[in-house]
């Protein structure tokens, strides 16, 4: 039920959360918060992973009911029960992954999205009337494309797109940059920042990019484990001073530097062919070497071939043809293999390919060993005090939070998740890693810790073969950048002598 | 309640913790295993007393007959143990590729291939001393059987057919196999009414535990349930089939051979059921016909579901339903109720199992902390 009145018809209005206090159970994600968006402006919220960040905005949308606290749109209290209510009142949401429907065309989707479509669509007359809405639009997106065959970057601008043509004026963007070129984000926010300018507008983003934050915000809310940590203008601010009021006092790992050159040619793809699930070819034909001591990055805007190639790596999909070699001998991602050429996997999301969610964390810790003294007995009966102790050691030693070994992994965050998998898979020694997006959705200090073991990794002389969709990570990190694009390995530069708008034009296929 | 208050108190800090976390969330896991499937089992006893109650009968005296029938005599007893036996070993079938992932409901046909090749290797080795020709068929039973399911397994990976059907048309196939053979090849001239193949011979037969009227099969189930439940929850094995089935894409990444996992699997699976086809010719029939088709691998599915496949849990869950049919002769001769009806309630017993798959990790009073 909305109390009060709806704001005016047009033009940007402000919302403001006032002492937001959100319960789950015994946990209190969101404490006493405050978030003050003032009309027609630009505003970042900072936090880590778990600050509190998506429960905010999913209160002020209407996907959550707060337990304490009132949001004021346009300066009047609103009971916002749901996310129609929001949307009646002009509140629009961006979400990182897009909602748009693939196989239908862009005009369609946007349609699709009116609460009142009619039985029967006129479509000559809705399409009169969607040019005639681009055409004061800043961004310009090709009506009759199928959404399946657009770029990342255009899908982005159709779900802005849609938001505007439903009449959103405040528009809360969540992560709206994870799936962009560095110069595709410059550009959609430019246009975004553009219209706030113009007073159309207000928008409230969602990001953990301070580079976004000073280039385009006019103020910032930081959040902290669910409490205010910080608020102000950006023009005031440094991201050194948001980076701490994020993390607050926490003791980050620190990376080790980067010693010693490459040795041999540990790894290497020969014209590899993989398919995708729908069988159309995802990875074309590529050939790749990484060399002992050495971090080979793999750049690319997701969904270019990387998690098909790393799927094959992984043994988790077999190659279409050609050859992976280790060491030089031919790898078909066989247990023995594995253990012969010490390879170790840190895939994305490793609850879902690295875990078994119902397992407890001692469990998914032995996944490696099982099946070798002392954690078996005679090879094949169990020694459960055997992987309790181990356990018991790598979860002080990689300080994973968890109640106790005997919890299921699932129960635990996805830092402490990725973090047993770090334990497991780092443990010992380690020749050749692959890593796919590794960081992805983690807390600084976790993002913090994988780097240092990454690094040190290359140190002690493994190849490091990483595919990230984070360029920040890549050139952190990596020696060598390969571009992928559409399968293909389409640019390939020694990361310090890369540049960054060279890689960005490859990974937007120029 | 009261431990919820506390609980979130002490997210808060401002309030000391209550001292004691809460027995039911800290057990909530264990409790409602033995709850849901607990409470599936009465509702179904309430829609059967129900539909009992409009043939005009009395539910409390089916109630009570159904426990007499079941459990109230020695006899009784022996009765549900001797139905128990093979419903152990059938229950396996479905609980085992359970620990996989896979839902196979063909315990039947594994069944009638591990009878069928059973008494094929006793009439084939009669004259030896009975203790080879019973160890030569249970070793043909456990094999006949094993490779029956394996089949279902293979065809899943190796052709992508799904084992949930394929293992339940191979049930036809194995009812087809042995209809052939036991009225052509291997049939007895003298069985006129009913065709079956030749006796084993009485002294072939397994006999009965000492003292009892039950036969051995009922070790046999206990043994195999045990040790499942070793290969589980205890072994090497056990643990790289538990990666497999709670995660395959976890399983391929550690390197496992999943093809192998679910084939040895399926083997053992089948194995079991062949056993119960084994058991129930060496130490009920004495021969194999179609009396052998009896629906035991069909309930033995009945069993796995309220065990919630787990090889220990089926012991109890089997003697129990071994006890509902055991029941079903008592409830024709004193209620008059057909005797079909206690397939009515298993049906019943099933759709409240299925059901109350929905409730597990939704009851409040239950849910851990986690």
């Amino acid at each position: 039920m909305i109390i009060g009145e709806t704001p005016p018809p047009s033009g940007a209005f402000g919302v403001d959360a006032v002492a937001m206090t959100m319960r789950f159970g015994d946990f209190l994600a969101l404490d006493n918060v405050e978030l003050k968006v003032r009309p027609g402006s630009f505003h970042a919220l900072l936090g880590e992973n778990g600050a509190g960040k998506s429960t905010l905005v999913k209160c002020i949308m209407g996907y959550y009911h707060a337990t304490e606290g009132d949001i004021l749109v346009g300066g009047r209290e609103q009971a916002i029960g749901n996310p129609k209510d929001a949307h009646a009142l002009g509140l629009g949401m961006v979400y990182q992954h897009f909602t748009l429907v693939p196989a239908m065309t862009v005009a369609e989707n946007l349609v699709l999205a009116r609460d009142d479509v009619p039985a029967v669509v006129n479509w000559p007359k809705e399409m009169k009337e969607l040019e005639a809405f681009l055409s004061r639009m800043p961004f310009k997106v090709p009506l009759g494309a199928k959404v399946a065959d657009i770029s990342a970057g255009e899908r982005q601008k159709c779900e802005i797109l849609k938001q505007l043509y439903l009449k959103r004026r405040f528009l809360i963007l969540d992560e709206p940059t994870s799936v962009l070129t560095p110069a595709e984000a410059d550009e959609v926010l430019g246009m975004l920042r553009d219209m706030v300018v113009r007073g159309e507008l207000t928008i409230l983003m969602i990001t953990h990019k301070f580079r976004e934050v000073m280039a385009f915000a006019d103020d910032v809310t930081i959040l902290r484990r669910g409490k205010l940590a910080g608020a102000g203008k950006v023009a005031e601010l440094t991201p050194d001073a948001m980076a701490r009021a994020m993390i607050g006092a926490e003791q980050l790992a620190v990376q080790p530097a980067r010693t010693g050159a490459a040795g041999q040619t540990r790894l290497e793809l020969q014209k590899l062919r993989a398919l995708d699930d729908a069988g159309a070819v995802a990875v074309h034909d590529v050939s790749l070497t990484v060399r002992a001591g050495e971090i080979v990055g793999i750049a690319g805007v997701s969904g270019n071939g990387q998690r098909q190639l790393v799927e094959v790596l992984a043994g988790q999909r077999e190659a279409e043809s050609g050859d992976i070699r280790v060491a030089g001998d031919l790898y078909r991602a066989s247990r023995e293999e594995m253990r012969r050429h010490k390879m170790s996997l840190l895939p994305e999301e490793p609850l879902k390919n690295a875990c078994v969610g119902g397992m407890s964390v001692a469990d998914n810790i032995a996944f490696r060993e099982f099946d070798r003294a002392p954690f078996a007995r005679g090879g094949w009966w169990l020694n459960r005090g055997a992987f309790r102790e181990e356990a018991r050691t790598k979860i002080a030693q990689y300080k994973i939070k968890t109640r106790t070994p005997d919890t299921p992994i699932s129960a635990l965050s996805g830092g402490n998740v990725q973090r047993a998998v770090l334990a497991r898979e780092l443990g010992g020694d380690v020749e050749v890693l692959i890593a796919a997006n590794p960081c992805f959705g983690l807390d600084f200090a976790a993002v913090a810790q994988i780097h240092a073991e990454i690094m040190a990794a290359r140190n002690r002389g493994a190849a490091v073969l990483l595919v990230s969709e984070d360029l920040d990570e890549l050139l952190e990190l990596s020696d060598r950048l390969v571009v992928m694009f559409r399968g293909e390995f389409v640019y390939e530069a020694r990361t310090s002598e890369a540049e960054l708008t060279v890689i960005g034009r490859h990974m937007a296929g120029h | 309640m009261t431990t919820e208050a506390a609980d979130s108190a002490e997210a808060v800090g401002t309030i000391a913790p209550a001292a004691d976390p809460g027995f039911l969330r800290r057990h909530g896991g264990t409790i409602e295993y033995v709850l849901i499937p607990g409470a599936a089992l009465v509702g179904a006893l309430v829609v059967f007393g129900i539909f009992v109650a409009m043939f005009g009968k009395n539910p409390l005296d089916l109630y009570f007959y159904m426990y007499y029938g079941a459990f109230g005599t020695w006899f009784s007893w022996q009765n549900t143990l001797t139905r128990a036996a093979p419903l152990i070993l059938t229950a396996l079938c479905t609980a085992l590729p359970a620990q996989l992932g896979m839902v196979i409901i063909g315990g039947e046909g594994a069944l009638l291939i591990g009878a069928l090749s059973a008494t094929s290797v006793a009439l084939a080795l009669q004259g030896l001393p009975p203790l080879v020709v019973q160890i030569a068929m249970v070793v043909a039973g456990v094999i006949g059987g094993g490779s029956w399911i394996m089949l279902s397994g293979g065809l899943r990976q190796y052709r992508g057919v799904n084992e949930t059907i394929s293992s339940l048309l191979l049930v036809y196939i194995a009812l087809a196999i042995l209809n052939h053979l036991v009225e052509g090849a291997m049939r007895d001239p003298a069985s006129l009414n009913k065709p079956s193949t030749r006796e084993i011979g009485a002294a072939n037969m397994i006999g009965t535990i000492p003292g009892t009227d039950v036969h051995w099969g009922l070790v046999f189930g206990l043994i195999a349930a045990i040790a499942a439940y070793i290969l589980v929850y205890h072994t090497v094995f056990g643990f790289a089939a538990r990666i497999a089935g709670g995660n395959i894409r976890a399983a391929k990444i550690v390197g496992l051979g999943v093809d192998k996992l679910i084939l040895t699997v399926c083997f053992l699976a089948g194995g079991a059921a062949g056993l119960a086809g084994m058991v129930e010719v060496a130490a009920v029939q004495g021969r194999t016909n179609a009396n052998l088709a009896a629906g035991y691998g069909f309930t033995g599915i009945l069993v796995a579901f309220l065990a919630r496949q787990n090889p220990l849990a089926i012991i109890p869950v089997a003697i129990l339903l071994g006890g509902i049919s055991a029941s079903g002769g008592l409830l024709q001769r004193r209620l008059g109720l057909p005797d079909a009806s206690v397939l009515v309630l298993q049906g019943i017993i099933f759709v409240f199992v299925l059901a109350s798959d929905a409730l597990y990790g939704r009851i409040g009073l239950l849910k851990g902390k986690s």
